[in-house]
């Protein structure tokens, strides 16, 4: 397993907008049981597409301002960004297969 | 991937979980095969006052990561994979989305999964007004006025939670009384910020960014009309995830398993337990019970073959 890097209001445009490669940001905060639930498969991918495809975490509770911005009203939330621009909004406790299945589609261009 | 073990249970929520528990203790070689993650469906609950044990009551987000610590605390594996399917050879293969596992026995413990309205904008709006989990997403919804869709205990519960953000929940019910336990009507009836819109089901969601308005149709009167909302919470009931055994089992008609008190179904070897089976009362308590008995019944079934 691999730690998905911090993201916060403040490096969020350097590390995910400014990022050479596809990044998977995740929305979650300390209360919400879900969000814990799919850490563990985030972290697995974390490691599995590890160089394709950047991983991070924004905890919505001290990062308002990117919840915000990106309409975040549900967690968790994963967005996966390509060129700086979010491509795919996955809501709620899913499966790591169909997190797979959106990281290959964006990888492959397909998404 | 093609391991084989003697027992495979299906889903972690605390009937998998507790299954698991008493298959590690026995020792027999098992397998838990979760999609999403440990704990089940009680994560979603804020408060768990009937699971005994616990006067205080307790989170569901602590029963759920409590129950699945003990469960592993035995060196029980769990891998995460989605379940497709069983069949049936000398051995049970069980289809995954990372690949095939095989056992002598199968507990089937996968649980339900909240039903959707169906209405056009549901699915558009996912994650951008409605939800499914009051516990995770109020907290989005603070100072703003919402809709609770249902009138079972779980809605009712949801909607008082909601009074915490919401300046005014409006509860949306397809009948002119709840389902709820009496405790929780009371509650509610009592609550100031919760108001009542009887004999009403969601024709549509709609919105630009975010959700913006519910569009209604009275039951009795066929009327339609709307509310102004930007979230929309729908808690209308269950359905089992059982869509992959429809060729190996049969069914009752909203899907759920049919078994007998041993929680053995009609295909020796495979069991199921927990909010999954046919006549379960779809609680902690009883999903710890049911897995119980699967592992043990389990356990007697590997032995004699
Ligand atoms: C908001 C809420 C409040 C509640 N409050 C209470 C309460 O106060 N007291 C109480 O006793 N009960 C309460 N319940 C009910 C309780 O949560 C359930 O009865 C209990 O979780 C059932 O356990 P289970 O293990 O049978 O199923 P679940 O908890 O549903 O667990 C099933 C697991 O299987 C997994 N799964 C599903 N399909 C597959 C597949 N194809 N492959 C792999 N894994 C799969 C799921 O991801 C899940 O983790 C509440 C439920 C909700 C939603």
């Amino acid at each position: 397993m691999t730690q998905p890097l911090k993201v916060d209001d403040q490096n969020f445009k350097g590390v995910v907008i400014e990022a050479k490669t596809p990044f998977l940001v995740d929305f979650w905060a300390p209360w919400c049981a879900p969000c814990r639930a799919i850490a563990p498969a985030v972290e697995e991918l974390a490691g599995e597409y590890a160089g394709q495809v950047g991983f991070g975490k924004v905890n919505v509770d001290e990062n308002p301002k990117v919840a915000t911005e990106y309409g975040v009203r549900s967690i968790p939330t994963l967005l996966l960004f390509k060129d700086g621009k979010p491509v795919k909004q996955i809501v709620g406790l899913r499966p790591k297969a169909e997190l797979k299945k959106h990281l290959d589609d964006v990888l492959t261009g397909k998404g | 991937m093609n391991e084989t073990y003697q027992l495979i249970i299906i889903g972690g929520g605390p009937a998998g979980l507790s299954a698991g528990l008493y298959a590690s203790r026995s020792k027999l070689d098992t397998l838990l095969i979760e999609k999403a993650g440990l704990g089940g469906q009680i994560l979603n609950a804020e408060m768990v006052e009937n699971y005994p044990g616990f006067p205080q009551g307790i989170s569901g987000s602590e029963l759920g990561a409590l129950i699945a610590q003990q469960a592993t605390k035995y060196g029980l594996p769990t891998a995460f994979a989605e379940v497709q399917g069983i069949e049936i050879k000398d051995e049970k293969i069980v289809i995954t989305s990372e690949g095939q596992y095989r056992a002598k026995a199968v507990i089937i413990a996968a649980g339900s999964e909240h039903s959707k309205l169906g209405v056009p904008g549901e699915e558009e709006f996912l994650g951008r007004g409605v939800s499914y989990c009051a516990m995770c997403d109020g907290a989005f919804f603070r100072d703003q006025v919402i809709a609770v869709v249902g009138g079972g205990n779980v809605a009712i519960n949801d909607a008082l939670f909601l009074t915490r953000f919401a300046t005014k929940v409006m509860v949306i019910h397809r009948r002119d009384q709840l389902r709820a336990t009496k405790v929780l009507q009371d509650r509610a009836f009592a609550n100031p910020k919760i108001e009542f819109v009887w004999d009403s089901v969601v024709n549509s969601i709609t919105g630009d960014k975010q959700v913006r308005e519910v569009k209604l149709r009275n039951v009795k009167t066929g009327k339609g009309s709307s509310v102004e909302v930007s979230g929309v919470f729908v808690a209308v009931g269950l359905r089992p995830n059982t869509d992959y055994l429809r060729n190996l089992l049969t069914l009752d008609e909203v899907g759920f398993i049919p078994v007998n008190g041993q929680m053995e179904t009609e295909v020796p070897g495979i069991y199921a337990a927990g909010d999954i089976r046919a006549g379960s009362i779809r609680q902690v308590v009883s999903a710890a019970g049911d897995g119980a008995t699967a592992a043990i019944t389990a356990e007697r079934f590997i032995s004699s073959v």
